[in-house]
């Protein structure tokens, strides 16, 4: 097959649904861009063009899963929130999701809502709210961050997923009836093998920029204040 | 901004160009969680190619912009399948940073906070954002 889709086609949804995702993305979206610009400053403006470059490149790597006909790929959504925060992790995501439609034709422009609610919106909240608490009560080490990671990102894809499960109950083109479970099980199930890929890019990716640059990394950023009683926060991660 | 942070986001575009350019031709071609699951029910032969059964792939539409030069992630005009890809790749790590980037840019918050020109944003801050206090950069 020569198509290399990756997100949700045309046709798959139908354009009722479609719509009223995409102006719930776009009402989102603005959000993330109005409380984004308070994290945005000198530093993280161009660490998010790279973080979404990053993850445009990393999409591109399909890896097979457990069954050998099927293959996954990062989504991206903990990653960019580990990085550069939730808002703005979201905005990065869907630039990528933006210039896939409309330069790449992957993922229909018609369904561009979708796919930046299940990938962007819902891969990023999820993931960072578990990146949130996992960092509160994991150890302060390489480890502990590299958990973190790897954690939050298997489970924003198996949600994210699941995302798509509810679109296609609202407005699905074939008639599943119950069905429906099963798909949502298939999509759970390959998600969660698709989730370990994306845990282990996760944890390299950015246990690699904590080694590096640890006050690049927007999560261990933002604890550093939560986390008055012991100093040294950041120091850990080395 | 720090030549060290310029060292960083190079080096990290240089990771990137690479893996878009070179290793995504050794990706896996097959159909992604996502559309196995919608084949489910269907028949597909070597290529993928639905030939028998029913799914909800098969009410896959075409793409708006499949006729787009860089459609499928390879350049229109390029027969060398490897270079089609990684070109396509390279480009659209270059196409996703300068848009992206570019956007954050413009968007972020000046450290002077005397020039806090709002970049063609809607000021629609009391209705999307209202709960939380407005930054000190912004207007």
């Amino acid at each position: 097959m020569e198509t290399l889709a990756m997100h949700i086609s045309n046709g798959i949804i139908n354009g009722p649904v479609a719509a009223i995702f995409a102006a719930l993305a776009l009402a989102t979206l603005t959000a993330c861009v109005l409380r984004g610009r308070r994290d945005l400053d000198d530093r993280l403006a161009p660490m998010a063009g790279l973080v979404a470059a990053f993850i445009f490149a990393v999409q591109m790597l399909n890896f097979p899963i457990f069954t050998a006909g099927v293959s996954g790929h990062l989504l991206g959504g903990a990653l960019a929130a580990m990085l550069v925060g939730p808002w703005v992790g979201a905005l990065c995501v869907s630039v990528v999701l933006v210039v896939q439609a409309l330069v790449f034709g992957d993922g229909g422009v018609a369904m561009l809502g979708l796919n930046i609610t299940n990938m962007a919106l819902i891969g990023t909240a999820a993931g960072y709210l578990l990146i949130a608490l996992l960092l509160r009560v994991l150890p302060r080490t390489s480890a502990g961050l590299a958990v973190t990671a790897f954690v939050s990102a298997l489970m924003s894809v198996v949600v994210a997923s699941q995302g798509f499960i509810l679109e296609y109950w609202l407005g699905g083109t074939t008639d599943l009836g119950s069905n429906l479970a099963g798909l949502a099980g298939t999509m759970a199930g390959a998600h969660l093998f698709i989730g370990i890929g994306e845990g282990l890019i996760t944890a390299t990716t950015v246990v690699t920029v904590a080694k590096v640059r640890p006050d690049l990394v927007y999560a261990l950023r933002g604890l550093r204040p939560a986390a008055a009683p012991t100093v040294a926060a950041v120091g850990g991660v080395r | 901004m720090s030549k060290r942070l310029w060292a960083f986001i190079g080096g990290g575009l240089l990771v990137a160009l690479v893996l878009a350019g070179v290793v995504c031709n050794y990706a896996s071609s097959h159909p992604d969680g996502l559309d196995s699951s919608l084949l489910k029910g269907c028949t597909v032969d070597a290529d993928d190619n639905i030939v028998g059964g029913s799914c909800p792939a098969q009410q896959a539409k075409d793409h708006e912009l499949a006729d787009s030069p860089l459609a499928d992630y390879g350049v229109r005009g390029v027969e060398n399948g490897f270079l089609s890809t990684g070109l396509s790749g390279v480009l659209g790590v270059l196409l996703t940073f300068a848009i992206g980037g570019g956007a954050f840019w413009l968007l972020r918050r000046r450290s002077s906070g005397a020039t806090a020109e709002t970049d063609g944003e809607p000021g629609g801050d009391a209705t999307v954002d209202g709960a939380t206090p407005t930054p000190a950069g912004r207007s």
